[in-house]
Order: structure tokens, then C-alpha cells, then sequence
């Protein structure tokens, strides 16, 4: 997709133009910009070209004389290696449960935000800062700190109660990394939806609680069709993010007990078993997952753009 | 927003206060724990239950910082700095120009090319992973710090594009057009006239670009070995348990994330629309 795109964009900034002196003056015009341009397609457009290549090649960093190409047998081994393919699924069922959860709670907290309390400022305050722990700091925070079956404090305030003293990694491992990573980004998505709450048209809602609306009239057809956008933006945004998460399935669980996702595979398979065909494989489908996930989101960010550029 | 506030305040308004106040405590609990357990010994810090009431010790910092012997974390730390600061320099450089020719004097088709720098973002890190690795193997710029650079910059640049993209459409355009009658050139007039304007924007698009360099993980753990580790790397030296070990690991988790807290909320105002690549303000 963004090899494309940058194509299209080549060929829309390079359009020669009429006379030399429109020429000259739209290159000064495009100056400004093609350090940056140029930069961005070398660092990550280039690489990306390269995994491709090298996807179809078997190629085993250690033997390096038996590089060979192989058409597709990676693709293949990829798609039927019952390790990988849990890898996929466990990518997808990370992916939709943090989001879901952490969309579901910050919307609850941006509603409860969103309304004037003594402290409001503070509590903001408080509630971003999870998002704003380094992520290898807050997954051995749960790791070690909330987490471990001995001295965690979850099984100290167990404890208290009187309660089990469950080994919450070793028993559940996805949900024990999928409940750190639902504690980072439910700010992320309570900014994006309280941001989302506060554009609204507050003269319509006035109106339509002189008409006699109830709050949860209010609610269902004026705020959630007005935040519909945003929690769409807020659901592939962090979706995008999440489905390349690497530091919490490293730190808490180092992938194992089933926890691996895609990209710790990938790092795992060329990191570690050196296999760069098959890591290189593994990659592109991680690019063509988050192309359909990036489709949905350069789609809703275009029209939230558009809205922004006709207001403006 | 007041209005339907003060509406609601004489009935359940300050009953559902105090629930947003005690979710968030909730949210800061395993922070204000972790900031606790780091100032307290060892044994205290392991203790089942928990104490909160325990002696408070410095122990945990001197332990972290190598005092009592143990790798000294300052070089990853240093590295931490050099990596964020420089690629957040290099991602000013070339995101203002171009921000400035996608909102000012804009290139035709400026949003396609805003949306090419978008889309570059969205392209998984693990996409590129191997082929930089394999360069950076042959060029023997393994473990060196200034190909984070580069990763950094590239890594942060469309988001910058972004932000300050939208931050000077805001400026004046009659404002520029005095400028170039008085015969300033463009480096004057985005040094004199745009960047003051923009300032604050300029600002918080660096503490961001800052944040997401100081987090980063895989590039860094893949591409640096002992010379150019950087803070997060170093951390993962606390992934397998190493006995009682607790207080260290708090003090180690609230001393690399002290910057991110600190620009974060400096950021505060301007972090969604960083967040969601300027689609949000």
C-alpha cells in the first residue's frame, strides 16, 4: 500500500510543469518537503521492499550457502506451522480484547470525566498516568510487582480477605498480559473519546432537554452517533498499535505459554533461529493484517480531516 | 458541557465525582505502589502481606544505580538521552520544512502526501525489522547509537508531519504575505514570522516524538548489543526474577519513566491530537 502511495505521490509532485518559470517556481515550492519525503521513503518504504524479496527465499542465517529461492514455500510453511498459526490467533485475540476493553472503559471514564467535579483537572492527571509509564516498566510492574504468586500485591490484598493465591501468569498468561496492556491504553482511548465528548454541539443537547430528553435519550441519539467517529479513530488507532505490540508479550510472559503474537514470532524466528525467509514471511502477513486494519483507519482519519479542512 | 454539569449536580452529580475520583485512584494504584515499594528495603518490599506502613529506605536507588557494585544503568540511560534528543532534533528539521509546504504554501496534492506520511506509519515495525538488521550487520553499524537515530526519526517523522501540519494552518497567511512585500526570504520568515506563532505546537510535538523514542523497544533490543543499549533494553536485565529484587525493580521502572512522566504532562493539552496523528484536537 505505501509502496503505491508513494509512488502516486512521486508522480503527483514530479507533473512537469507548462513553462520553466512555473517549473522553477513549483520545485520551490516542493523543496521544503522532499527532505522529509525522501527520508521516509529510503527508511521505511526501502526495508519493506527488501523483507519482500528476501520472503521468498529459504534462508537460514547460519547456513548462509544454502540461500536458495523458493517461491511461496515460506507463505506455506507459515500458514500451516501450527506455532505460527497460533500465533496469528493469539495476535487477533490480544488485539480485539484490548481494544475492546480499554474502548469500553474509556468510554465510561470520559463520561464520568466529561461532567464538572471538585478535583476534575486531577483526576485526569491520575488517570493518564498509566499510559505514561515506559512500556517494559509497566509490564514488570505487572510483572513482578502486581503479579507474582509470592509478594505481588494482588495475592497480598488477597490476603487480607482471606482469599486463594492464584499463580495469575502461569494460569491465565494472555489474560495476566491483556489486563497490563488494558491498563496502558484505556487513557489512550478516554483522551480520544473525552476530546470526542467535548466537540459536541452543546446548543442541540440544551435544545433537546428543554424538549424533555432524558439522559439516556440523550446519550443513545445525540452523543454515541456524535462519538461514533471518534471510537472508530480510537478502536483502529490503538488496534494499529496493540497488533505490533512486542515489549508486553517479551517482559511478562517472553512469549511463551502460548502468548506469543506475530511480531514476537517474528523477532523470535530471525533473533533466535535465525530463519530469515520464513521471519521475512511472517512479517508481510503482519503487513498485509495491519493494511486491512490501516484501510479502515486512513478512511475514518481522511474524513475527520476533510470535516476539519471545510470548517477551517 | 457546564450547563448539563450543573443540571445534574443536584442530583448524582457528586456521588458520580467521587466514582470518577475513585477510578482513578484505581488507575494510579499500581504507580503510587510501585513509587511506595521502591523506597522500601527489600524484605519490607517482599512481605506477604503487604506492608504499607514499612521503614522507607533509599536502598532501592543505590541497589539500581550500581552503588553496591552491579552494571551501573547510567550509559543506557545516556543513550536514552542522545537517541530521544537527537532523533527528536532531526525530526524538527525535516518536519517543519515539510509541514510548512503542506500548509502554508502548499504542494498540489499536499493531502495525498499527508497521507503517504501517515500510511508510512502504519506499516508494522517487524515489516522492516530484518533487511535493517542485515544492513546494519554488513555496514557495521550494529550497536551503534546513531542508527536508533535514523529508526527514531523515521519512526516519528509522519506523526510530526502531522501535528505541525495542523498547528501552522493556524497561522495567519496575511501575516507571511507582509513578510515576503518587506522582501524576507523563506528561512527568515519560517524563523521570524511561522515559528514564533507556532511555538507552543512545536513544543508539545517534540515532547511527543521524545516519549515515543525513549519508549521504544524491539529496534533497540535487536540492533544494540552492550555499547549502545539504551534504558528500556537495559530493563529487560529484569525480566527473569533475581531473588529479592523488588524495590530495585520499582526504583529501576520510576527512574526510566520519569521523563515520559514529566513530558507527558507537559504535554498534556496537545497529547490526544499527537496521539491520533492530528485527526483529534
Amino acid at each position: 500500500m505505501t509502496v503505491t502511495t508513494s509512488a502516486r505521490v512521486a508522480a503527483a509532485t514530479a507533473r512537469p510543469a507548462a513553462r520553466p518559470s512555473n517549473r522553477m517556481r513549483a520545485w520551490a515550492t516542493r523543496a521544503p518537503l522532499l527532505p522529509a519525503l525522501v527520508f521516509m521513503i529510503v527508511v521505511t518504504q526501502l526495508p519493506f521492499v527488501a523483507t519482500l524479496v528476501i520472503s521468498f527465499f529459504d534462508w537460514n542465517a547460519l547456513y548462509p550457502k544454502d540461500r536458495h529461492f523458493t517461491g511461496v514455500d515460506n507463505y506455506r510453511q507459515v500458514v500451516t506451522d501450527p506455532d505460527l498459526r497460533h500465533s496469528v490467533w493469539t495476535t487477533i485475540l490480544l488485539t480485539v480484547t484490548v481494544v475492546l476493553v480499554s474502548l469500553v472503559l474509556g468510554l465510561a471514564v470520559a463520561l464520568l470525566l466529561n461532567r464538572s467535579f471538585r478535583g476534575r483537572g486531577v483526576v485526569r492527571t491520575l488517570m493518564i498516568a498509566p499510559f505514561l509509564v515506559v512500556p517494559v516498566a509497566a509490564a514488570l510492574l505487572w510483572k513482578h510487582v502486581l503479579y507474582n504468586p509470592e509478594y505481588g500485591l494482588f495475592n497480598g490484598l488477597l490476603h487480607y480477605v482471606g482469599g486463594p493465591q492464584p499463580d495469575w501468569i502461569s494460569h491465565t498468561p494472555l489474560l495476566a498480559v491483556e489486563a497490563s496492556l488494558v491498563w496502558q491504553w484505556t487513557p489512550f482511548m478516554m483522551l480520544i473519546l473525552l476530546a470526542g465528548l467535548q466537540s459536541r454541539d452543546h446548543e442541540q443537547i440544551e435544545a433537546a432537554r428543554v424538549d424533555g430528553a432524558s439522559d439516556w435519550q440523550v446519550f443513545r441519539h445525540l452523543t454515541l452517533p456524535h462519538l461514533r467517529r471518534y471510537l472508530e479513530l480510537g478502536a483502529l488507532l490503538g488496534s494499529i498499535y496493540i497488533v505490533q505490540n512486542f515489549d508486553a508479550v517479551f517482559t511478562i510472559t517472553s512469549g511463551g505459554l502460548g502468548t506469543a503474537n506475530l511480531p514476537y514470532t517474528v523477532y523470535q524466528s530471525f533473533y533466535q533461529a535465525h530463519e530469515n525467509g520464513l521471519a521475512s514471511a511472517a512479517g508481510v502477513l503482519v503487513v498485509i493484517g495491519s493494511i486491512v486494519i490501516a484501510t479502515f483507519a486512513l478512511r475514518v482519519v481522511s474524513s475527520l480531516f476533510r470535516e476539519e479542512v471545510s470548517r477551517a | 458541557m457546564s450547563t448539563v454539569a450543573v443540571r445534574v449536580r443536584g442530583r448524582g452529580g457528586a456521588g458520580l465525582g467521587l466514582v470518577a475520583w475513585l477510578v482513578g485512584l484505581l488507575f494510579f494504584l499500581p504507580i503510587a505502589w510501585m513509587a511506595l515499594t521502591s523506597f522500601h528495603s527489600e524484605a519490607d518490599a517482599a512481605a506477604n502481606p503487604p506492608s504499607f506502613t514499612a521503614a522507607l529506605t533509599l536502598d532501592g536507588y543505590r541497589d539500581f544505580f550500581g552503588v553496591s557494585g552491579g552494571a551501573s544503568p547510567w550509559p543506557a540511560l545516556i543513550n536514552s538521552v542522545t537517541a530521544s534528543v537527537a532523533s527528536t532534533l532531526f525530526v524538527l528539521l525535516l518536519a517543519f520544512p515539510a509541514a510548512y509546504a503542506l500548509s502554508i504554501r502548499r504542494v498540489r496534492k499536499w493531502t495525498d502526501v499527508l497521507f503517504f506520511f501517515l500510511s508510512t506509519k502504519m506499516l508494522p515495525v517487524v515489516a522492516g525489522l530484518l533487511p535493517v538488521y542485515l544492513f546494519a550487520k554488513n555496514a557495521g553499524m550494529l550497536d551503534n547509537i546513531w542508527l536508533l537515530v535514523i529508526l527514531y526519526t523515521s519512526m516519528n517523522l509522519p506523526i510530526a508531519v502531522w501535528m505541525m501540519q495542523s498547528f501552522l494552518a493556524e497561522v495567519p497567511v496575511a501575516v507571511i504575505e507582509a513578510a515576503q512585500i518587506d522582501g524576507a526570504r523563506l528561512p527568515t520568515i519560517l524563523a521570524r514570522v511561522v515559528a514564533p506563532i507556532a511555538l507552543p505546537g512545536i513544543a508539545a510535538t517534540a515532547l511527543i516524538c521524545f516519549i515515543f523514542s525513549w519508549n521504544e523497544l524491539l529496534f533497540a533490543r535487536v540492533l544494540t548489543g552492550v555499547v549502545a543499549e539504551t534504558a528500556p533494553v537495559f530493563l529487560t536485565g529484569f525480566i527473569t526474577s533475581q531473588g529479592l529484587f523488588l524495590a530495585k525493580v520499582c526504583a529501576a521502572s520510576l527512574v526510566v519513566s520519569l521523563p515520559v512522566l514529566a513530558a507527558g504532562f507537559a504535554a498534556q493539552d496537545k497529547l490526544v491530537q499527537g496521539l491520533s496523528l492530528g485527526a483529534v484536537k
